[in-house]
């Protein structure tokens, strides 16, 4: 048991550290696995046909030309899909909810304009596509909604004939005597506000590779989609197999952002089509589709009041929410995750007594909506952050005074927010007070002054906000849902070799996490970084595990990460404590090592394993029958999560010729608890507010009165370039740890919840002048000029 | 269908003969006939810039181009660039400035940034954003990226 010289014993800690990313080296030489990659031998390729109606009947459907076409195999329709898969929707046991069948293939009817109607298969994608134009399908069309206050009216047409109305879910929060503090209030505030439709723009579009094994009678999916355990449960219904048949697996996938969080249509007709057919089955969203099909985001309306004393406290908010979600509820999430979350969160981080919403989630002929990054947070901080800067301005208050007497002091926590939401403590007032004195806000006002004195239109905004991360088994993440969110499962693993493998039930879509996973394990076990294998978005490796989204990777990840290591590390030292002859307790491990305390008696996890598991003898049965091997598998439950919460400030500068608004200073400060690595966790808030500027200032999806979708190109639907960019400061807050296992809380989606609202807030602060409010987003340069046109037609 | 038509293209340094349709699009050929596939596609309408490669020196979108159009030319993906244990200089500042998250886009960005390092100063920041305004990524915010063309251009211009 002589100890190697170079036994090194250091324990540096790696949560905290900034360390490289593992995966780089593979996605910077062209070395990457993502879904449209993949090729089997025999494989064939779909194409879809299409709805270009956004509410019809099908009366016929004639496909024998395209069938008659080189290179196409088979053809699919609705018809087909019903013998081929069981039908299914997405339920809950919200009240006052109304599920809706979701066809993989359109049967009857089509509720919107790219809804898929018939799968054409065949060699090659471009054969595939040129049989679509011969099929002929037979429409009759129907009255079309896209207006969601038309579709809720009592005698409106019906998208869903077996539903009571348009109306798929309504909810209403009520906390305090609302009507008897607005009678009392010093001012109101308040309006009609629209956050429009927006698309998630993954660079890299859905994708799925299909294949049926006939012999073992199993089914394996590469998909691109951060959900493979959502996936593989409901897909073991739809097609009557065991979860042990049925593998889903997401390999490098490029992007997600919520937008690949849903069960797709497409994956369910590509595993049917390779069971029929026996043949691996490939399908790849073109942008076109991508634009018309994957989950949309956000497209409410709501009219919201403040009342507020003249010391600037807030006294009450009321809000009326009408959520347009589009043909059908979601799966898994349903029609109520985005516009519930908006009543949900609406109260944000502040002290708020009386507090009156009511939400109504209304189907239109309009693409699913579905979650996107923040998921209903975006809006109700655009609506609370504005109706405080809206009455700010009413009292002539700074905003920053008015947060700062509004937010949630340190010793109120735990919070019970209005709408009945309890905050974990976080560090609401120190983001703003670090966010004010780290962009210099005094002396930004100083600036601005001037720069409103040259005539320049220069606005300040602020946004405050507060999330749940990690949220556990105690609160679902969307309400009512059937499925468990609230845990993940962690096996860590040191095999014969002693190779150290850690499998999640999570997935990464560019969130670093076989790096940042690899961190903690390698921390708690006491072996390098370099040496932890991280296996994520696969379903074999889990018995259960949902996935990455609603800012619960790194929490639930993390901790999961920790408690299956821990477990680990115990049977290490058991064993190390028998092979080195020494207690228990005596026993340290760092650097893939093991050692007696302040001795030389040292081995490596190497040798210890061959110990344990090949050199028989080494090793008395009595221990291998008790602790069996170098494995654990555990599943962490953070019950209620935790709370992140942050603070923006920026400035911007809206010019008077063209009416762009250039956005020149950002700043995000945000308690997001222990940072597991500071490079990654500044990235992600990097990429949040880079979206939320999309969302503020270009993004939106058209449609026009007949429901055809007016920017189905990124040439319509413009993302932010390099250009519309500034380089954001982001500020770490790493005050009071909170209770999550590792100390962690989420972080991914908080930049986009900020954004729109710190720079709908500046817009307005620069336009002020003229008395404009920024009501309706994203300001792009038209909606600005009408608006300074009509002020000062005034 | 219209008859194949003959090809020859110089791919990193390879020179390959097909015979292709002549509507195949430049990044089919590359990902399909020649299983690079690096090169990603992500719009098909020339706006993403994922597909980005250089053609004879200049970048060009291989979702806009068509096979035969590159016909005698002298094609560079990403794979020419260097390998998994030995970054290029780039490719290096890349992963030392978590340029990249999701990896999709990145392909494209390293070869627009390839021929801008060849032919512009980049003195600026500004002129960095500017070159690099027709590739979308949709994770980084940009401000990574920007701060790794920065440092590969320090290190092309320390010699």
């Amino acid at each position: 048991m002589s100890a190697p010289d170079d036994v090194s014993l250091t324990r540096p800690q790696f949560v905290g550290a900034t360390v490289v990313r593992r995966e780089d080296p593979r996605l910077l030489t062209g070395a990457g696995n993502y879904v449209a990659d993949i090729k089997r031998h025999g494989m064939l390729h779909i194409a879809f046909r299409r709805s270009d109606h956004a509410h019809a009947l099908i009366r016929g459907i004639d496909a024998a030309a395209a069938l008659a076409m080189p290179g196409v195999t088979a053809v699919y329709t609705g018809a087909d899909m019903a013998r081929l898969a069981h039908p299914y929707r997405a339920t809950s046991r919200m009240k006052n909810y109304q599920a809706t069948f979701i066809p993989p293939l359109a049967v009857d009817k089509v509720r919107y304009v790219g809804e898929a109607v018939v799968a054409v298969v065949a060699d090659s994608r471009y054969a595939a596509e040129d049989a679509l134009a011969l099929i002929d399908i037979d429409y009759a069309a129907l009255p079309v909604l896209v207006d969601p206050e038309q579709a809720l009216k009592g005698d409106a047409p019906k998208i869903h004939d077996d539903l009571d109305s348009n109306i798929l879910a309504e909810r209403e929060f009520s906390r305090g005597e609302v009507d008897d503090a607005f009678a009392a209030a010093a001012q109101t505030a308040g309006g009609r506000f629209h956050f429009t439709r927006t698309t998630p723009v993954t660079i890299e579009a859905r994708a799925s590779v299909a294949e049926y094994d006939k012999g073992a009678r199993s089914l394996t999916l590469h998909c691109t989609t951060q959900i493979p355990g959502i996936v593989r449960d409901k897909l073991s219904e739809i097609f009557d197999l065991p979860g042990p048949r049925i593998r889903v697996i997401a390999p490098d996938v490029g992007g997600g952002f919520g937008g690949k969080t849903s069960l797709y249509s497409e994956e369910i007709v590509a595993c049917a089509i390779a069971r029929d057919l026996g043949r691996p089955i490939k399908w790849v969203s073109d942008r076109m589709e991508d634009l018309m099909t994957t989950g949309n985001a956000f497209d409410e309306i709501v009219d919201a009041e403040i009342a507020v004393d003249n010391d600037g406290k807030i006294l009450a908010v009321k809000a009326d929410v009408i959520g347009d979600v589009g043909a059908y509820s979601i799966y898994p999430w349903t029609a109520t995750i985005e516009p519930v979350q908006v009543v949900s969160f609406l109260p944000g981080p502040y002290r708020i007594a009386n507090y009156a919403a009511r939400v109504r989630a209304v189907a239109t002929n309009k693409t699913l909506t579905g979650a996107y990054r923040g998921v209903g947070r975006p809006i109700s901080v655009f609506v609370m952050d504005r109706l405080l800067d809206m009455a700010a301005r009413k009292i002539g208050m700074d905003p920053a005074e008015i947060r700062r007497r509004n937010l949630v002091n340190d010793d109120e926590f735990p919070y019970k927010a209005a709408s009945g939401l309890v905050w974990d403590k976080s560090a609401f007032q120190a983001c703003l007070a670090v966010a004010a004195e780290n962009i210099g806000y005094d002396e930004l006002r100083r600036e601005q002054a001037a720069a409103r004195a040259e005539g320049r239109w220069a606005g300040i905004g602020i946004a405050s906000y507060a999330e749940l991360t990690g949220v556990g088994s105690r609160i679902a993440v969307a309400p009512g849902m059937p499925i468990n969110t609230g845990t993940e499962t962690c096996n860590v693993a040191i095999d014969s070799t002693g190779a150290v493998t850690a499998s999640f039930g999570l997935t990464s879509q560019g969130q670093g996490m076989e790096t940042t996973l690899a961190q903690v394990v390698a921390q708690e076990l006491g072996v390098k970084v370099e040496d932890v294998d991280i296996v994520l978005g696969d379903t074999a490796s889990v018995s259960h595990g949902t996935g990455t989204y609603a800012s619960r990777g790194a929490v639930f990840g993390g901790g999961a990460g920790i408690l299956a290591a821990q477990a680990v590390h115990e049977k290490i030292v058991k064993v190390a404590g028998h092979l080195l002859e020494a207690a228990e307790e005596d026993i340290e491990t760092g650097d893939g090592n093991v050692r007696v305390r302040g001795t030389d008696r040292a081995m490596t996890i190497r040798d210890l394993a061959r110990a344990l598991y090949s050199d028989m003898g080494r090793v008395p049965k009595e221990m291998r029958d008790e602790i069996d091997n170098l494995e654990a598998t555990k599943v962490y439950d953070p019950f209620f999560g935790t709370t992140t919460s942050a603070s923006h400030v920026c400035l911007v500068e809206v010019d008077p010729e063209t009416y762009k608004v250039a956005v020149k200073r950002y700043i995000v400060v945000e308690d997001c608890g222990r940072v597991i690595n500071p490079l990654i966790a500044d990235g992600q808030a990097h990429g949040g507010v880079a979206q939320g500027i999309g969302v503020a200032l270009m993004e939106e999806v058209v449609h026009d009165a007949t429901g055809q979708i007016l920017t189905a190109s990124l040439v319509d639907y413009v993302v932010p370039s390099a250009v519309e960019i500034p380089s954001i400061d982001v500020v770490h807050v790493e005050a009071e740890l909170p209770g999550t296992v590792g100390g962690f809380r989420g972080l991914g989606e908080g930049g986009t919840i900020g954004a729109p609202a710190c720079i709908a807030n500046a817009i307005s602060d620069a336009l002020s002048p003229l008395g404009i409010e920024i009501m309706e987003i994203p300001a792009t340069p038209e909606r600005i000029y009408r608006l300074v046109e009509a002020a000062r037609n005034g | 269908m219209t008859a194949k038509i003959p090809i020859s293209v110089t791919v990193n340094g390879t020179a390959h003969t097909a015979e292709v349709e002549p509507r195949l699009l430049l990044a089919d050929f590359l990902r399909e006939n020649l299983d690079l596939t690096g090169t990603h596609v992500g719009c098909e309408h020339g706006i993403c810039g994922a597909c980005t490669i250089l053609m004879n020196g200049d970048s060009v979108r291989s979702c806009l181009t068509l096979a035969v159009q590159a016909d005698g030319a002298s094609v560079e993906t990403v794979e020419s660039l260097g390998g998994i244990d030995d970054l290029s200089p780039l490719q290096q500042a890349f992963q030392e400035h978590h340029a990249l998250q999701c990896g999709f886009c990145t392909p494209g960005m390293l070869m627009t940034a390839t021929d801008m390092l060849r032919k512009y100063d980049l003195a600026t920041d500004e002129d960095i954003r500017d070159g690099l305004s027709g590739n979308i990524c949709r994770c980084t915010g940009y401000q990574n990226i920007v701060a790794a063309v920065r440092a590969a251009a320090g290190r092309r211009d320390a010699g």
